[in-house]
């Protein structure tokens, strides 16, 4: 297949976003990415409309191996694994993307306050940034959940403040190059407001590496909150969800493997999905064979300073 | 000039742990009403409650127990479970005795992982570096790129099933030890959680040095050596491979760190006798002294690590040395 007349990355940041999105799906990469996040996207929104059970019925016995009624068998209480499956991705996806976009959003203002605004601002938001720093992730989240408990809000606050200093990180780098630039210097000048500055000058410049940012955060909400249902801290254990059923089905292995399987395969789809088209969208933007993580270690980081801050 | 970033760097730390441990106690002591309801939940009778608010000093003020909670910390009074018998009374076990076990385990887990994880994913991209573009290089790169979005649990479930359950039934698919021995004493215990946090880091470590191994062979110091006439092996020997030493270093620190994180789901799947899963186990019976205390260790580590990860890689790299 002849490639597609490539855009040089300088000419695609200059039209904007979507058209960065286009060339990253047609790329062999994002595409695959892109299919697979859509299938698994797919599955969770259009499942329970074909559920044939309800997923808290009991319709057979405890791990009942796949037959003709029960096509994937049954599940640790007998209830219809497929069923489960198809209703249990909408428990967990619209959390993912929701902690997704509180995170980047949180990340995102932190970062850009902290670049545009320096001196004291800068310094206490990025204190704030290092304290949240020294605590896995994962860490992180449990002990917000420990006390009140495992509330769907709560995860998603949780989840995406987990998110935001390593978002507000690379933002922070992005927007310390950005507001360097003539365009920012002269409305400046102009006396515009610093909140205007940032949101109608800054921001539409740091779309790429929003972009990338989300998507890698994408990827690690669904493999937090995927974790999080699968150490039992996630919603009710009644409601379907894939990262509790890895877990209930657990001691079922030896007689019914696919209550396992199939669910741990579609939040891996997914993972992985999401993960390759965010690679395919990096390259695209900045124009390299390379990952950005990579980059910003070893590459010039006075092209793309921002990328300095995305290890 | 390195000694003063060290002590400018360890002061930063300390001052960030004092936030953390203040974090800490707020999120599980004082935010969400009263612990000691939150605690015995169901079984909450007033008589109950009066025992446990006592024995957590919940009737003095909020800052007064914040200070004695951190003094008794400091000085390594770490106080009691509130699991078990507490709850009638009686007092629980001393939290140091309960987690110094566990901590010892996770710490073998952490250390054997990473250790093994570095040498593997160093040498796969080095490897991969100097035969660019061949079939092995193109298999690991993409391999990499698809094993970094795994979730750890899955990756556990999948040895399960192949080691355990399934497949080859040769290793046994929970590691509980008898309390009170490490996991030293049954080393089969510890290859497939071993094994899980290896497949986990391995390919972050092979693409930071895959890249910076590619970068200094196409730098203009590797090209001055070839157009000596230096050996090629010497050159990948001597003028490439110390300069991708900084980078390394701090790509395995950044594993180290995750690894402290990473346990914590590892062990719960194998129920591994260590801080990972006591901080699961904790949480779920409401421990509030063990959770602390767990939470408190693991930013202490992360702090520590990061640390030392960066002064490692400042005096590894001479450029570096002069630019700060």
């Amino acid at each position: 297949m002849a490639a597609p007349r490539a855009k040089s990355a300088a000419a695609l940041r200059r039209s904007g976003w979507p058209a960065t999105l286009w060339a990253a799906a047609r790329t062999p990469r994002g595409a695959i990415g892109l299919t697979l996040t859509l299938f698994v996207v797919a599955v969770a929104a259009l499942g329970p409309l074909l559920a044939p059970h309800s997923g808290e019925q009991f319709v057979t016995t405890p791990f009942a191996p796949p037959s003709v009624a029960p096509p994937l068998g049954g599940d640790v209480l007998g209830r219809d694994v497929l069923s489960r499956v198809l209703e249990g991705g909408w428990t967990l996806l619209p959390v993912a993307f929701a902690a997704t976009a509180f995170g980047v959003v949180v990340g995102a203002a932190a970062g850009i306050s902290a670049a545009y605004l320096r001196g004291r601002a800068d310094g206490l938001i990025m204190r704030s940034v290092d304290v949240l720093l020294a605590f896995p992730q994962l860490v992180l989240v449990l002990l917000l959940l420990s006390i009140v408990g495992p509330k769907l809000w709560l995860i998603i606050i949780a989840v995406g403040l987990a998110h935001a200093p390593q978002v507000a990180r690379v933002l922070r780098a992005a927007t310390l190059d950005v507001s360097e630039r003539d365009y920012v210097k002269a409305v400046e000048l102009q006396g515009v407001r610093p909140f205007k500055v940032m949101t109608k000058e800054i921001l539409p410049n740091l779309t790429t590496p929003l972009m990338v940012e989300s998507g890698l955060r994408l990827t690690y909400s669904i493999v937090i909150i995927a974790g999080l249902s699968f150490l039992g801290f996630g919603q009710s254990p009644n409601i379907p969800n894939w990262g509790t059923m890895v877990n209930e089905n657990r001691i079922g292995l030896e007689t019914n493997p696919w209550a396992v399987i199939v669910p741990g395969l579609l939040i891996v789809l997914f993972a992985i999905g999401t993960n390759t088209f965010t690679d395919a969208i990096a390259r695209v933007a900045i124009g390299v064979e390379r990952r950005p993580q990579e980059l910003a270690e070893v590459g010039d980081p006075d092209e793309e300073p921002w990328l300095e801050a995305l290890v | 000039m390195v000694w003063r970033l060290v002590l400018r760097r360890t002061l930063l730390g300390l001052l960030t742990l004092l936030v953390v441990s203040i974090l800490v106690f707020f999120a599980t002591h004082v935010l969400p009403g009263n612990a000691a309801n939150a605690v015995l939940g169901q079984s909450a009778t007033p008589k109950r409650v009066e025992v446990l608010e006592a024995q957590l000093e919940l009737n003095r003020p909020v800052v007064d127990q914040y200070l004695s909670w951190l003094g008794n910390l400091l000085t390594g009074h770490l106080g009691h479970s509130l699991s078990g018998d507490t709850l009638t009374g009686g007092g629980g076990q001393p939290v140091w005795e309960l987690i110094s076990p566990k901590l010892v385990n996770s710490a073998i887990l952490v250390f054997l992982s990473g250790l093994i994880g570095s040498v593997l994913g160093v040498l796969l991209g080095i490897l991969a570096t100097l035969r660019r573009e061949s079939w092995f290089d193109r298999i690991t790169s993409v391999g990499a790129l698809t094993v970094t979005a795994l979730p750890e649990f899955i990756v556990a479930v999948v040895l399960v099933i192949l080691f355990a359950t399934g497949g080859l039934q040769i290793l046994p698919a929970v590691s509980t030890l008898p309390p009170g021995t490490y996991a030293w004493s049954e080393p089969e215990l510890l290859v497939l959680p071993v094994a899980t946090l290896v497949i986990v880091i391995v390919p972050y470590i092979f693409r930071m040095t895959r890249a910076a191994m590619t970068e200094a062979l196409e730098s203009d110091y590797v090209e001055m050596a070839k157009l000596n006439g230096v050996p090629t092996w010497r050159i990948n020997l001597f003028h490439a491979l110390p300069n991708i030493v900084p980078p390394v270093i701090q790509v395995i620190g950044l594993n180290f760190l995750y690894l402290a994180g990473g346990i914590v789901l590892v062990e719960f799947v194998f129920n591994y006798p260590g801080i990972g899963q006591g901080l699961v186990s904790s949480i779920t019976q409401r421990d509030i002294p063990v959770i602390q205390v767990i939470v408190v260790i693991l930013a202490a580590f992360y702090v520590a690590m990061n640390i030392v990860t960066d002064v490692i890689a400042l005096l590894a790299s001479p450029r570096r040395r002069v630019a700060r």
